[in-house]
């Protein structure tokens, strides 16, 4: 008997078969991740997802009886009170078939529910979803280089050599030119010695002879030959710079009711996670304003409270002064979102409006908008009043392509919204 | 010698216990199968091939549950979707997984899980690389039908060509073809031995002796009988020359899979290499298909038998003990038709009791095991009767050999006819004289394969006109193919055959086509 511990192999040896499988229910798959987002809280949005879907796209078929029809018998256990002859009323399940005509796999199934990894949740998530314009169009930066290994070279520094390379040449030579080991060399020695003292004279002139012949070769032909030598070869690969920031601007005034801020942080949370899933060198700058503005950390940002009146343009202007300090726009890609409930200090909108397209708009790639409003859903349509806010940011809208404006008044709406902002391709308002 | 002296004597020449506590290391696990394997070969009398047991963690397990049990299997989605189906189950807590799996391999390879207590530990391998072992070693469709020496051998090849043929072809044009030849995998297997290709030594041989026995039966006599009129006009040559084409493609053939793989028109090479394995395998399953009962019941007969030895001799602790026949009443236990958890007939629990049975007619038989079975009622050696009966049964013909009355009456089972042109069932039979014997073959028709899969064969290619695929189901008892399913197959049928495909249900008694489905040759 023979015990294996297979427990060190490589796990996921289904993973391969999972995302085939998943590919092959996509379609299902994505309606269902949509369906069950309109139900979870953002904040669970990085875990996994339990998803069910219809098992249309992924049966497999076969051959199998009807149950329907003809006359067939069963054989089932447990016998209590029934004798010859008595009548059963048909059962409306399935169970009165009984049980050894299980049905084949698949057909009896009618949804089929398993979970999701982080991972693939995502991607499902933010399939077709870019951020706009990542590559800074005024290029007029340094480009780092990252070192990559491109195989092996004949010439280079030593502190490239590589030794696993060179040595595998070194025996490939050895072995193939037949250059005798230094044991046999040792083995010759000590025959001949032996034969010497044997007075085997013949014998031992013959190995002197042959023990000549070795040693010669084992001096014409080098234990590493510089034709073996190899060095590690690295090419220096440009790195585009894709660093970027995003300002997320919030308004956490007193006149923004729990609903609306949660709306907000719903908005900012998946726009969070998608630029942490996306870029990898994204940063994120938490701005949130009551009538005046601060930088916050994220925790601060989504989950202190705050009272106030509101002035817009202090978020703003906060927003230029950090951008100014440590993200010149030569260097960084600029990215922007606000979400507001449209209130603003009356005084303050022109301000705002100066302040967008003057200062702010130039310096952005883009930047999105979004008016969470008391979840009515009425109040979306365009009979609702416009706000204050909304209406001097239409001012500013049409001149330029790189700003958007979006309203979302229902947590259902959150995800489409935010689709169509960051849509491949783009969508503007 | 007195009584009370025995106990003692007993215990002291008990051995210490294998191993006490939970937990198992390798040093235990290799002394209790030696343990194990001493009772097995010698007091049992089983023949095995040698085992290799393998421990995997939970996550193994589950992966190979996705790959229908086997270490190794070709990629497909179908895995993935079997692999998300029983994580989610087993994850939400609502399936535990098998302690075991055991392969047909030679050497046997089981799988136990590192969870599993020491105690499992025992169970297992005495169920799986003992019971199991000696099943796949001696049964005869296990030894007709399998080949243990290459089973992992071919596996990987064909793990290796489809993974070929996915960087030649595409993942899309291997899933077409893998999807549609699983559809019709369960009719790909051949049911009977074909006959061995004709050599030309032996023909000849077959030749001379036709030739010499008909001179020597000659009679002039025969000359003069009137012969059936051989049509001498065109048409009559051209269906004789069908008639000959039919019989070269092998037609009627039940194996829908092999007839596809070497005649279907417009497949490519590797599209018949896949069909090929897919067939391989289904074949490969096929015995396991037919004698899950009783493999089952042999592996839960032995681990029995063993535990029970391994205690009677004080190598297994009292608790050990406990929680060995806490897992297996577990295993045995039998719901009752009218009980929420019933699925069937728990194939453990009635081999075990059959073979529990079998023994105690061999051992202690009552006055009516010697009117039923009066081969072996009182025969003495138990696990001859069953070494004999695992080798040369299947699950119909085990039933229909060896369940006796007593069996009968212990599940309460039933006859019960479901007739679907009348608003209610009616119990036929029930464990009563007149019932035994009717129950018992009923019970064996519900194991025979033949007739709880449809009965599918390729009857016909339409060669003069669109050289459509005919196929057709007998029906029997009037019970038709469901009919969803049925397209979906057909369409599959058509996509490796190439042209169109069609299917008649044909009354096997009447003969007359109740239903007709037609697939389109694939755009």
């Amino acid at each position: 008997m023979n015990i294996v511990d297979r427990r060190p192999n490589p796990k996921g040896k289904s993973l391969s078969n999972r995302q085939r499988f998943l590919t092959r229910a996509r379609a299902e798959v994505k309606s269902a991740v949509q369906n069950a987002l309109r139900k979870r809280k953002v904040a669970d949005v990085e875990h996994g997802e339990k998803v069910a879907i219809p098992t249309r796209g992924i049966v497999e078929p076969a051959f199998h009886h009807s149950r329907r029809t003809g006359r067939a018998d069963h054989v089932v256990p447990g016998n209590k009170e029934y004798v010859r002859g008595d009548e059963i009323p048909r059962p409306t399940g399935g169970e009165g078939r009984g049980g050894s005509e299980g049905s084949p796999d698949g057909s009896g199934e009618d949804a089929f529910e398993f979970t999701l990894s982080k991972d693939e949740f995502l991607d499902m998530f933010f399939e077709d979803l870019e951020l706009p314009d990542l590559v800074k169009k005024s290029l007029r930066e340094t480009f780092a280089f990252d070192l990559q290994r491109a195989g092996y070279t004949v010439t280079g520094s030593p502190s490239n050599l590589s030794v696993r390379r060179t040595m595998r040449n070194s025996m490939a030579r050895r072995i193939s030119l037949r250059r005798p080991k230094p044991w046999e060399i040792d083995a010759l020695r000590e025959a001949m010695e032996e034969a010497r003292s044997r007075d085997d004279q013949e014998e031992a002139d013959r190995l002197a002879l042959e023990l000549k012949r070795a040693e010669h070769r084992n001096k014409i032909i080098p234990y590493i030959d510089p034709l073996d030598v190899r060095y590690n070869r690295f090419e220096r690969v440009p790195r585009p710079n894709t660093e970027a920031v995003m300002f997320c601007l919030m308004d956490v005034s007193g006149s923004m009711t729990e609903a609306m801020k949660d709306l907000a942080k719903r908005f900012f949370m998946l726009l969070h996670v998608f630029l942490i899933r996306r870029y990898r060198h994204v940063d994120v700058v938490f701005i949130r304003h009551t009538s005046t503005a601060e930088e916050v950390d994220e925790e601060t940002f989504f989950y202190s409270r705050e009272t106030g009146g509101t002035v817009v343009s202090t978020a703003l202007e906060k927003m230029l002064e950090v951008a100014r300090a440590r993200y010149p726009t030569d260097r960084w890609n600029i990215y922007a979102a606000q979400a507001s409930d449209g209130d603003n200090y009356g005084a303050d909108s022109g301000r705002c409006v100066s302040l967008l397209g003057g200062e702010v708009l130039p310096i952005c790639q883009y930047f999105a908008y979004v008016e969470v409003g008391d979840g009515m859903g009425g109040s979306l349509t365009g009979l609702a009043r416009d706000s204050d806010l909304w209406r001097a940011y239409s001012e500013v809208a049409p001149a330029h392509a790189h700003f958007a404006m979006r309203r979302v008044g229902d947590p259902s709406q959150i995800f489409s919204v935010f689709h169509e902002l960051f849509a491949k391709g783009g969508v503007r308002a | 010698m007195p009584d009370k002296y025995s106990a003692p004597m007993a215990r002291l020449e008990a051995a210490a216990p294998l191993f006490s506590g939970p937990n198992w290391d390798y040093a235990s696990l290799r002394q209790t199968f030696e343990a194990i394997e001493r009772i097995a070969l010698d007091e049992l009398g089983l023949d095995v091939y040698p085992v290799q047991v393998e421990v995997i963690t939970s996550e193994q397990m589950l992966d190979a549950y996705a790959s229908v049990g086997l270490p190794l299997m070709y990629r497909h989605w179908s895995f993935g979707k079997r692999f998300a189906f029983h994580e989610t189950l087993y994850r939400k807590g609502l399936q535990g997984l098998a302690y075991e799996i055991v392969i047909n391999s030679n050497p046997c390879i089981c799988y136990i899980m590192e969870e599993n207590s020491m105690t499992m530990q025992t169970l297992v391998m005495a169920h799986a690389a003992f019971g199991h072992n000696h099943f796949f070693k001696n049964n005869y469709l296990f030894r007709q039908w399998t080949d243990a020496n290459g089973i992992l051998d071919y596996l990987s090849f064909a793990r290796d060509y489809v993974t070929k043929c996915e960087e030649r072809h595409g993942v899309e044009a291997v899933e077409r073809v893998l999807d549609a030849a699983h559809a019709l995998k369960d009719h790909g297997v051949n049911r009977y031995a074909h006959r061995t290709k004709p050599n030309l030594a032996e023909e000849r041989r077959r030749a001379e002796e036709w030739q010499a026995h008909a001179e020597a039966t000659y009679n002039d006599l025969w000359r003069t009988v009137p012969g059936v009129a051989r049509g001498k006009d065109e048409s009559d040559a051209d269906e004789l020359r069908l008639q000959e084409i039919k019989r070269e493609l092998g037609l009627p053939e039940e194996n829908l899979l092999y007839l596809i793989e070497k005649r279907a028109p417009r497949l490519e090479d590797w599209q018949r290499e896949l069909i090929s394995i897919v067939r391989l395998v289904a074949q490969y399953f096929y015995p396991q298909k037919q004698t899950q009962m009783m493999n089952e019941g042999c592996a839960t007969f032995c681990h029995y038998q063993i535990m029970r030895r391994l205690h009677d001799k004080g190598l297994i602790t009292e608790g050990s003990m406990l929680e060995f026949l806490h897992s297996h009443s577990s295993v045995v236990f039998q719901p009752d038709f009218d009980d929420p958890r019933f699925s069937g007939i728990n194939p453990y629990a009635l081999g075990f009791a059959m073979m529990s049975d079998i023994q105690r007619i061999c051992q202690e038989p009552t006055a009516e095991d010697k009117e039923w079975f009066p081969d072996i009622a009182g025969h003495g050696n138990a696990y001859g009767v069953l070494r004999h009966a695992w080798a040369n049964y299947r699950d119909e013909s085990f039933v229909l050999q060896y369940m006796s009355p007593a069996i009968i009456r212990k599940f309460r089972l039933f006859q019960v006819s479901d007739d679907s042109s009348k608003p209610a069932l009616r119990v036929e039979a029930i464990h009563d004289d007149i019932g035994y014997r009717k129950i018992r073959s009923a019970l064996a028709r519900q194991y025979d394969l033949s007739r709880r899969e449809p009965d599918i064969q390729v009857v016909d290619v339409d060669l003069r006109g669109d050289r459509c695929l005919i196929l057709a189901h007998y029906v029997h008892d009037g019970v038709l193919l469901s009919e969803k399913s049925c397209r979906a197959v057909l369409r599959h049928a058509a996509v490796l055959w190439g042209y169109a495909v069609k299917l008649l249900e044909i009354d096997a008694a009447t003969d007359k086509t109740l239903k007709t489905y037609e697939v389109a040759q694939p755009g």
